[in-house]
């Protein structure tokens, strides 16, 4: 049982605000991802829990017990560190032990748990070996090992990925999941990759110049994210913006610029008459974009202009231009299109997004 | 490597290599041909018809033999063994703490601490000595050993500091963060991980301390006077010349013995130190 609570949490040097006014509730067992671009604030912030860097104001608490002034030691938690901090003078069993014997385990008691982790890692066959003797991925399992040998209340995981090539990644990314849903351990995990926040975490925190932009499920995060910045970050590739003027004709609201003039339907509507006359963002994600058929009304549509193919295999993504901005969309895989061809795009009408230009707030 | 044509590799490798060895080996060789030959072949006149000054027909322990019997020259190995070895223990000590400190620990003027444990190496000995030989008087330590194990640090351990603080800076600071997260407090973080990783660090200061106290001439010769205080360097210089007459042989036979243990120590460390050198921690 441990739920960590982050209250108007601070780190700031002298006028510089690294992390700013953090509140966040954990609940017990959660796997919550902090997610941002570097110098977000979110490494700071796991550091912070850790004990590894001072707190400049906030509490922060496990279990209703503020831990502000633990010693690292204290606060019962296991961290695994991007360049997996491995103690190079000590073989891989030392140094799974090593946090049992500082905590004076006894000594049958330490090889058990040594030895269950290793069986759950899979990596028994190395106990004996020296760090330097691993590849990158073995690595990692040890420092995951050394993390999960003592059963603390909370792991910390930061960038534990990043060092390993793409393919390893992807399948450490699996079985760290397995590991959490087997150990039902509460884990804070920090990543700069969407990918990862988005198919590891319960709960994803996006962060941006040390302020949360957004906490959600993964899913709602990509699907109703609160700003601009959200809405870009989490995707790949990237949500598509465009700025446009929202006119009033006859009751229909109208999205238009130069190159785009596109119905604005049900709820979205409701919510963007407020705006008419003026200029906002327009969101469309990729995948949201079709070939335009018949079947498809005009108003719900654009005409681009091809300027790259990108052939992935299971889909093809095609940058085109519509007036003065570009975009990409996402289209089946067979679609014969080439270079320079002009074509029409349809939209998802339900899945358009509207922030506002100056707070970039969603609208 | 030198690649290309064979007299490339002569002309840029073997050739400067060679130069190099012999230029550095030749003194050595000059000790140990001048410490075997005797008396007579060594005061020869140059234009004599069997002069040889490079080799030697009738080798001689004669030398050696003067130099432990008629001299007090194992006082002064012992003397100086003694006074290196405490000098050594005592700077790398400070030089360890004051080391990780200055590069792990956040406190105020850390970064002027620590220049300005530099730039008090960077006064010259043969200015120190001169306001250190007061202090030597009024603390009473002349003429014994306390004189030098207790200044030689005042060169040591800024050495010992700085080159500690840029083999700890070359160890990844996440090593100690886990090891403090692990259950470690900061005191046995730094003795059961730091340290044993800086053991190449440690070594490479610690023989390098030693060698600087072995071979210390000015404090030495200005601080102790006495013969039987002595340490080799002063021993050797200052009673085997006596005015104008050298005992060129025992000279050499004392410079040839007082630098087997530092040869010694080196060979011994040597993977050690090339690696606190040439390479630092890697995961």
């Amino acid at each position: 049982m441990a739920e960590v609570a982050l209250q108007n949490l601070n780190k700031n040097f002298d006028e510089v605000y690294a992390v700013r006014d953090v509140n966040l509730a954990i609940h017990d067992k959660e796997f919550i991802v902090l997610v941002g671009p570097s110098g977000c604030g979110k490494t700071t912030t796991l550091r912070m829990v850790a004990g590894l860097e001072s707190i400049s104001s906030g509490r922060i608490l496990i279990d209703d017990k503020v831990i502000n002034d633990l010693p690292p030691m204290d606060r019962d938690i296991a961290m695994v560190f991007q360049n997996y901090a491995l103690y190079p003078h000590m073989s891989v069993y030392d140094n799974m032990a090593f946090g049992l014997k500082m905590r004076k385990f006894d000594r049958a008691d330490i090889g058990r748990r040594v030895q269950e982790a290793a069986q759950i890692l899979g990596i028994e066959q190395l106990l004996q070996r020296k760090p330097r003797q691993l590849s990158g991925g073995q690595r990692q399992r040890v420092a995951l090992g050394r993390a999960i040998v003592r059963h603390p209340q909370v792991f910390l995981f930061d960038e534990p990925l990043s060092n390993l090539d793409a393919k390893l990644r992807v399948q450490m990314r699996v079985e760290l999941k397995k590991l959490h849903d087997w150990l039902g351990t509460t884990a804070i995990y920090v990543t700069h990759d969407q990918v990862e926040a988005m198919t590891l975490g319960d709960r994803v925190v996006v962060m941006r110049d040390g302020l949360v932009q957004q906490v959600g499920e993964p899913l709602e995060l990509y699907n109703e994210p609160a700003n601009r910045f959200v809405a870009g970050f989490l995707g790949s590739p990237a949500m598509n913006f465009a700025t446009v003027r929202v006119r009033e004709a006859d009751g229909v609201l109208w999205a238009e610029n130069n190159g785009i003039r596109i119905r604005v339907l049900g709820q979205t509507a409701g919510r963007l008459r407020r705006h008419a006359g003026e200029q906002v963002t327009m969101g469309i994600r990729p995948e949201d974009l079709h070939l335009a058929s018949a079947a498809d009304p005009l108003e719900l549509g654009f005409d681009a202009v091809i300027e790259v193919v990108e052939k992935l295999g299971s889909e093809i993504l095609l940058d085109v231009a519509v007036g003065e901005t570009t975009m990409v969309a996402s289209v089946e895989p067979h679609v014969r299109v080439g270079v320079h061809e002009k074509l029409r795009l349809a939209i998802n009408p339900e899945r358009l997004h509207f922030f506002d230009t100056t707070s970039e707030v969603v609208i | 490597m030198i690649e290309g044509a064979s007299w490339r590799r002569w002309v840029f490798f073997y050739v400067p290599l060679t130069a190099f060895i012999v230029g550095l080996l030749f003194p050595f060789y000059w000790m140990v041909i001048t410490t075997v030959r005797p008396d007579n072949e060594l005061y020869r006149p140059w234009n004599a018809p069997n002069y040889a000054p490079f080799w030697t027909t009738h080798p001689t322990l004669e030398h050696i033999k003067d130099l432990l019997t008629e001299t007090l020259f194992t006082t002064w190995l012992l003397n100086t063994m003694i006074i290196a070895l405490s000098a050594t223990i005592i700077s790398l000590f400070c030089g360890l703490l004051a080391g990780y400190a200055l590069s792990r620990l956040k406190f105020p003027l850390a970064g002027a601490l620590g220049t300005g444990i530099f730039i008090t190496y960077l006064v010259p000995q043969t200015l120190l000595f001169i306001p250190l030989a007061d202090i030597i008087r009024n603390f009473r330590l002349g003429d014994s050993p306390w004189a030098l194990i207790l200044t030689y640090p005042t060169f040591l351990i800024p050495f010992c500091t700085w080159l500690m603080m840029g083999y700890f800076k070359s160890i990844p600071k996440e090593l100690e963060e886990c090891a403090r997260i692990d259950g470690a407090t900061r005191w046995k973080a730094m003795l059961f991980i730091i340290f044993p990783i800086a053991v190449p660090g440690i070594l490479s200061a610690g023989i390098f301390a030693f060698t600087l106290s072995w071979n210390e001439f000015i404090y030495a010769l200005v601080f102790l006077s006495s013969p039987d205080e002595k340490t080799v360097p002063v021993g050797v210089t200052s009673e085997l010349i006596r005015g104008d007459v050298f005992y060129w042989g025992e000279l050499m036979a004392g410079a040839l013995l007082g630098s087997i243990p530092v040869a010694f120590v080196y060979s011994f460390f040597v993977e050690h130190y090339v690696a606190s050198v040439t390479g630092s921690v890697k995961g």
